[in-house]
């Protein structure tokens, strides 16, 4: 679902997403689309690429928010093996909707920012990873990379720069977990997408041990505006420490739900009210998920927190990849924490115990709670199980799985009390 | 089931097999799209098919049932010729999945894992789509239909039953 902007604001990534077929590599071509790629191949090299993105300040858009250039300047040189840069398209958390949009609209923006992204990383083979259920998207992007073999844009030597590389779609077939990046490097090894144990991290042994990076859609598409503008002219939109622009997956109890590209540190009130068409009811959220469902509930008094990874972490939670799920008045806590917890507890690899018996407890516990049928002791296991997922497990499905339990628990206890009292009524 | 009788993949598939298999480091990671492969052409992955896969990729049974057990778009069980997909996580339950997914369940008259008895249906509930702008989001054979309600279904089903395109 295309959302135009409203007011003119500054976007990167959806500059060009309402051009009609702009996945087509000719209509994408007329927009600048490929334009600044002979410069970046021919006149820059390793070293020029990383500082520029360390200095446009681009954190990670997946979900961690960790600096790329930094994580670019981990990967080993010279080790005689390959390095692979793998795309992470899975896109599975819940609220989450935007790769999806970047694929489909834009395939070429992408292939471009992998091109240089593998440019700078001395990359042979690159692969995107995407969501099973995508069908659609995969498709487009497929047939957006055969423009681009076609033209020389990928393959040998392309443009006659003497850099060739390959890239490649590969689908996931609905595993949650293989966005987890040591998951998806599993399961793009053709296994069961269970995360590793970290270190080694990826960029030293990653996909069949080679040092591998492993970046968001959004992260590489806003590559090419980086190296074409300066990562300085990057760093100067947003706030400090938190530079660029984001695009936020808006859903739940909003009007106009949709993808909206604005400069980091925009309100949310900003961005629920001007944009989003405001609540469906009421003047102020219940809750605010703000980034995917693994984020701590953020609560009303917070409505005008800036959308920033320092702001919301300061808050009390995280912006996560921009996927903000809005509950107004009218949402029922306890049964949306339920299906949450049945999520997880589906979604939970199933290696690490902590994850495996907690999330099932969880959703055992709360779909008696929700059903009426909860006693006190079963709280108290609630509190328990919750409390200890979190920090014990290889990757942090359990943590996401427990932020919302002990979220309700924090803020909605007469809630979670009111579902007991319907056993003894 | 005679040996005449176990699943093969053309000859058409396997030049397309041996080609992808070159992508890879490994013909494993070939696995997943060999069984999206495997599952267009013979419906389902029954275990003569992952025996199959198994053989054409040069692996064991064992790495493909653990890859097919893993993932739910692999599928071990024939379902209906048009499967209906119904998320109900946080943002489409917030506008009316839960509803919606009774409604079509009982509309059709049949619960998840059933096929209705013109081959045409099954229906189930899943995660998070991905599309949450429109929610509620049902898939039709990975074909996503935003902002679904029961009418529209009931339209779609109808279409389907009287033979029109979708």
């Amino acid at each position: 679902m295309i959302s135009s902007d409203p007011k003119k604001v500054q976007r990167i990534c959806f500059d060009n997403i309402e051009v009609e077929n702009m996945h087509k590599l000719e209509v994408a071509k007329k927009h600048g689309a490929y334009a600044f790629l002979p410069t970046v191949l021919n006149e820059f090299d390793t070293d020029r690429i990383i500082d520029e993105v360390k200095t446009s300040g681009l954190r990670g858009r997946g979900g961690a928010g960790f600096p790329t250039g930094l994580k670019w300047s981990f990967v080993p040189r010279n080790t005689g093996k390959p390095t692979y840069l793998l795309c992470n398209a899975d896109e599975g958390e819940p609220g989450t909707f935007k790769d999806r949009d970047i694929m489909r609209f834009n395939p070429h923006l992408l292939i471009e920012g992998m091109i240089m992204a593998g440019f700078a990383l001395g990359v042979k083979d690159a692969y995107i990873y995407v969501r099973g259920e995508f069908l659609h998207e995969y498709n487009v992007m497929c047939e957006a990379i055969n423009e681009a073999y076609a033209a020389n844009l990928l393959g040998e030597n392309i443009l006659g720069t003497g850099f060739s590389m390959n890239l490649l779609m590969h689908r996931g077939a609905g595993a949650y977990v293989c966005g987890e990046e040591t998951a998806l490097i599993e399961s793009l090894e053709g296994k069961s997408g269970r995360p590793r144990f970290k270190p080694p991290f990826p960029a030293v042994e990653g996909f069949y041990a080679c040092p591998t990076v492993v970046n968001n859609v959004e992260t590489i598409s806003t590559i090419p505006a980086i190296l074409e503008h300066g990562g300085a002219w990057h760093a100067a939109i947003g706030k400090p420490n938190n530079t660029g622009c984001k695009i936020f997956s808006v859903s739940g109890h909003v009007n106009k739900p949709g993808n909206y590209e604005v400069p980091m540190g925009t309100s949310l009130r900003t961005l629920v009210e001007d944009f989003c068409g405001g609540l469906q009811h009421g003047t102020v959220p219940k809750v605010i998920i703000p980034g995917g469902s693994s984020t701590p509930w953020l609560l009303g008094e917070h409505y005008d927190v800036p959308l920033t990874y320092d702001d919301i972490m300061k808050a009390g939670s995280f912006l996560g990849s921009g996927a903000i799920i809005i509950l107004d008045e009218t949402a029922d806590v306890v049964a949306v924490t339920r299906r949450l917890a049945h999520f997880y507890a589906h979604e939970s690899c199933g290696q690490c115990t902590p994850c495996r018996e907690g999330t099932g407890w969880v959703e055992r516990i709360l779909n008696r709670v929700d059903a009426g049928e909860g006693t006190q002791a079963d709280i108290k296991v609630l509190k328990d199980a919750s409390a200890h997922m979190a920090g014990r497990t290889i990757c942090a499905l359990a943590e996401g799985a427990a932020a919302s339990v002990l979220s309700m628990l924090k803020h909605f206890p007469e809630e979670v009390e009111a579902k007991l009292a319907e056993k003894s009524s | 089931m005679s040996a005449s009788e176990m699943p093969k993949f053309s000859e058409e598939r396997l030049a397309e097999i041996d080609a992808l298999v070159k992508r890879y480091p490994s013909a494993k990671s070939a696995l997943m799209p060999v069984l999206y492969m495997a599952q267009q052409d013979f419906g389902y992955l029954s275990m003569d098919t992952q025996q199959m896969v198994a053989d054409v990729l040069q692996l064991r049974l064992m790495e493909v049932r653990e890859v097919v057990t893993f993932y739910t778009m692999f599928k071990e069980q024939p379902h209906g010729k048009y499967l209906l997909e119904v998320c109900t996580n946080a943002s489409c339950m917030l506008n009316g999945a839960d509803e919606l997914y009774a409604h079509m369940k009982e509309y059709l008259g049949i619960g998840p894992g059933e096929i209705t008895e013109d081959g045409l249906f099954s229906i189930a509930e899943v995660e998070c789509a991905g599309a949450c702008a429109g929610a509620p989001v049902v898939q039709v054979n990975n074909i996503y239909h935003e902002k679904a309600t029961a009418e529209s279904m009931e339209a779609l089903i109808t279409k389907v039953r009287a033979g029109e395109a979708i």
